[in-house]
Parts: C-alpha cells; structure tokens; sequence
C-alpha cells in the first residue's frame, strides 16, 4: 500500500545551531492513527511543523499523497489539517466565522450545512455565535479541531491533543478521534500520555533527541518488546532469595512477602516451570500467584532510556 | 490563485475594522476636524490664502495624505503582527496559499480601510471649507497608489517587528515626521531656499505634491515627477516584500 506521508530523511536545524531533527524517515498509511511519543524536546512538533508547511525542511523530503511539501504545497497543505498544542485563536471572533475564515483560507468554497454538521458533531451549535474569549478550554480545544477540519481534510494532526484536559474531555477527544477514522481520516498525533497512545493507536512511533527510535503496530510492539512479570504471594516472610534461586534473577518486594520474576514471553523456555519446581525443592510455598504484562509506558521509558 | 484564501484574509480583516469602528474611522474622522480647528481657524486667519486658495481648503488633501499614510502603515503592520503575536500565523503558514496571496489579502484590506477614512475625511473637511476637485481620476489614483504603498510599507513593519515597541517606532519616529515636513500644511516655495532643497530629500512631499495639484492645481514639484515618486517608492516595496518572502524573514524558521 502507498504511504499517504512519506518523509525521507528529513532533518532540521534551527538558526541557533540546535538540531531538532537527524535524518528522520517515516512513513504514515492512510487511514490509521499514528501516536508519535516522546519526550519534551524530542523533534514532535518540529516534525509535524514540517509536514505542515510551518517550518522550513532542512534536508531530505515530505511528500503527502504524493505531493512533494515544498514544490507542491498547495496540493499537500489542502490535505492536512492541524491542531497545534497551544489554544491560539482570535478571542474577538466569532466561532461561525472562525471556522468559516479557516474553511476559505483553505480554498474551499462557502459550504454552511457542512460547518453546521460541524459544529454539530463536536457539541458547538449552539455556540456557533459566541465569541471565542466566552468559550472554556474544552470548548476551545473543539474549536481548534473544528477549524482542522473546516476544509475537509484527508489528514489530521493533532499535537498534544488531550495536554491539560481533564479524564472526561480526554475520553470524548479519543471517541472522536476514533469516530473520525472511521470516517476515513487519518491521523498523527503526538502526546506524552503514553496510555493515550495505548488507548488509540494503530502505530506507535517512538521519537527522542531527533531521531526515531522505533515505529511498530502497537500490538507488535508490545509483543516484541514487552516482558512479563510472575508474582508470587509467600506463605512465610522471606529475608533474602536463597541461594539457590539466584539464577532466576528473583526480586523479593513488599517486605519479603513477595517474590517477582521477570520473563521474555518469546523465548523458547520462560523458564516458570524450572522456578516452580527449584522454590519446592527450597522449601518455598505460596498462597497466590499473578501475572502481568509491560505496558507501552514501560516500553517507551526502556527505548528512551537505551537511546541515552 | 486561491482567491477564496486571498478574500477570506480581506474580510476577516475588514471585519476587524467594523469591529474596532471607532478606533478604526470614527478616531482619525475627530483627529482631522482639531487639525481644521486648530490649523484652519488659528492659523488660517493669519495666513489666508495660498496661491488663490484659502488656508483651510489647501491643507485638506495634506491631512488627508496624512491620516491615509498613518492609517495604511497601522493596519497593515497591525493586521500581519497581530497573528505573529498570538500564534495565529500558524493557520495562514499552513494554508494552501502563497505569499503573495496573504500580502493581496492584508495590504488590499488595509489599504481599504485608509482609503476609507481619507473619503470620509475628505466629506468630513467638506463640512468645514469649500472644497473643489480639478482632476478627480487623478485624485482617485493618488489615493489608491499611496494606500498601496503605505499599506506594503506597513506590513514590512509588521513582519519586521517583534515586539509592539518596534511596531510604534517607525509610524512614529519616521513617517509621521515626514508627513508634517513634506508640505501637509504649507506650500515648500513658503519656506527658506535652504529647506525648499531639503524638503527635496522628503519622499512624502511629493507625494502630497501630486495629490494636492490633482485638487487645485497647485503643486511643490510637477505631477509626473509626483507619480515617478510614488511609483519608486511603490516598487522599492514591493521588492522588499518579495525578499522578506523568499527568504522566509522572521516568518518561518
């Protein structure tokens, strides 16, 4: 399938000599949700900021849909829109006419039923009159997706979409997201909410200090890279792990009441049944056991951490 | 040309003209009726006439000159530095739309907007002196070509600006002094032969030159030369537009 952004080695450095971006290659497919994690700092924005026509590229390409960004920017800007992190709107507009101003910006010719729909679907009809200063934050976070979509857009970016927004907002910003794949946008957002990106996408990119540390299925990357834990409730309290053990790797946690292994879920042997047998032969019993699977915060925290 | 994008940045900031009404014409309409109070009465009744032409009527197209000129460079600087200033400017960066598209689109509206308020200051001055237009095509043309330029000049400013301080200094510290020194309420033969050399110097003066012969025929220096001026001027802005957008200044980084 033909990527819809194909970004070949694209890097970029800013006038005071720092590099925001190394070589970059990625490439998005239509339709999907591509979560784009990192830390503060790690070359999101600027990344987004490119593709999006706000930024100069340094070096390298972007094309969308097959058009290049910089020689065909008309064709690829009409098919992006883009939510930025930071609220920035016109406190004196009105929301009609900011949607409508956005909608004309982009070329496309007066279409009220559609702004109407709009509105409707994000929950702002009835603000449709009201100024932008008289909104909440919540509202205005809407408004901020209405005015992306305003031009019917194939393309959604949305930076930190859901950055101070309460638990309830959160949730009806990912239903939309979800509503709005459905109806054959795709979309790129970034966070630092790495649940967000559990939640939502269908990849996950891993960004930090410029460069892209890993873009998986997120299913596959939790597959391949996540491990699971064994916990073993004791019967008695435990000082130390007996020697015996020591192969294992075994944390003793919870003031000797618990013993931890950690596994590879994709290796041959996981090694649990040698362990069961090795704390019998000790003497070792328990009343429970439990196991877990690392989450993608645990797995975006090990790539960051390896990476430095 | 996406003419849709060129007119939704006209009307939106058109819209913010009829918002700001008072601030936008109602303020320089009262400017220019203390300018005949104080220029026309106090003044005017010492000096009476110049070249056939009563003191009150010959300053019209100078006042005039000197609200569009101010007015231009305002909203056009205002109009282009307001979105950089509250992060606005990302949606016009990333709309299908060229830089010359947003520069039809502001300057058109901010030379509007001047154009605006030097007619109705023009009907406004009607009400005070007896006004007569000897050539009103010329006149027309004089208007349109200043608003233009001035209203380029401003949006450099805007562009160039990055603070409201820098966005002052220029109205301030340069046009408005070149306004008053170029001729807007007196002719250049009244002053010393010294300063008739350097009014010389003052770009504006022929600027209010042309404008006030397409009135009365009265003119510092003849209206081609008026119109050469102009036509410089309008095209050093326009080259510097060109430069700010092919290089991206202080607009992309």
């Amino acid at each position: 399938m033909r990527p819809l952004i194909s970004v070949v080695n694209l890097s970029k450095t800013y006038e005071g000599g720092f590099t925001a971006l190394h070589d970059i290659s990625l490439e998005i497919r239509e339709g999907e949700i591509l979560a784009l994690l990192g830390p503060n700092g790690a070359g999101k924005t600027t990344l987004i900021s490119i593709v999006c026509g706000i930024v100069n590229p340094g070096g390298g390409s972007v094309t969308v849909d097959g058009f290049d960004i910089v020689a065909d920017y008309r064709q690829s800007r009409e098919r992006i829109g883009l939510v930025p992190q930071e609220l920035t709107t016109d406190a004196f507009e009105s929301v009609w006419n900011t949607v409508s101003f956005t909608r004309g910006l982009f070329g496309k010719a007066p279409d009220p039923d559609y702004i109407e729909q709009l509105l409707k679907d994000l929950s702002l009809w009835d603000k449709k009159d009201n100024r932008i200063m008289q909104l909440s934050g919540g509202m205005k976070r809407r408004l901020m997706i209405a005015k992306a979509l305003s031009h019917e857009p194939r393309i959604l970016f949305l930076d930190e979409p859901t950055a101070g927004v309460d638990v309830s907002l959160r949730q009806d910003m990912w239903g939309l997201v979800r509503r709005l794949r459905e109806s054959g946008v795709t979309i790129i957002l970034t966070t630092h909410y790495i649940e967000e990106a559990e939640e939502i996408a269908d990849r996950v990119g891993v960004i930090n200090r410029g460069r892209i540390v890993v873009v998986e299925d997120k299913v596959e990357l939790m597959r391949k890279m996540g491990s699971k834990q064994l916990t073993l409730d004791l019967h008695d309290t435990l000082d130390q792990v007996p020697e015996a053990l020591a192969e294992y790797g075994l944390e003793l946690q919870n003031d000797g009441q618990q013993l931890v292994y950690t596994y590879d879920v994709h290796r041959e042997r996981t090694g649990i049944t040698a362990l069961l047998g090795a704390l019998s032969e000790a003497g070792i019993r328990f009343r429970d056991l439990k196991t877990d699977q690392s989450s993608l915060e645990d797995i975006f925290v090990n790539l960051v951490r390896e990476q430095e | 040309m996406n003419w849709r994008g060129v007119l939704a940045i006209y009307r939106f900031e058109m819209a913010r003209t009829f918002r700001t009404l008072f601030q936008s014409v109602v303020s320089p309409v009262i400017s220019t009726a203390l300018y005949f109070v104080v220029f026309g009465s106090a003044i005017g009744s010492r000096i009476q006439e110049v070249e056939g032409v009563s003191y009150g009527s010959f300053i019209v197209p100078g006042l005039i000159m000197l609200s569009l000129m101010t007015q231009s460079v305002s909203n056009a600087s205002f109009g282009i530095y307001f979105p950089k200033f509250t992060g606005t400017i990302y949606e016009i960066l990333s709309a299908p739309i060229s830089y010359l598209e947003i520069a039809f689109g502001y300057v058109g509206a901010a030379a509007t907007k001047s154009v605006m308020v030097g007619l109705i200051i023009l009907a406004t001055a009607g009400l005070f002196v007896p006004l007569e237009i000897a050539h009103p095509w010329w006149m027309l043309l004089f208007l349109l070509l200043t608003a233009i330029t001035f209203s380029l000049f401003g949006f450099i400013i805007g562009i160039w600006a990055d603070n409201f301080e820098k966005l002052q200094i220029i109205p301030l510290l340069v046009v408005t002094p070149l306004v008053f020194l170029g001729g807007s309420f007196y002719s250049v033969d009244m002053l010393p032969p010294v300063w008739q050399k350097i009014s010389l110097l003052n770009p504006v003066m022929y600027l209010v030159s042309g404008f006030r012969w397409s009135f009365y025929e009265l003119s510092d220096v003849t209206v081609g030369v008026s119109l050469l001026m102009i036509c410089v001027f309008l095209g050093a802005c326009i080259f510097l537009v060109w430069r700010i957008f092919a290089t991206g200044y202080r607009i992309k980084t």
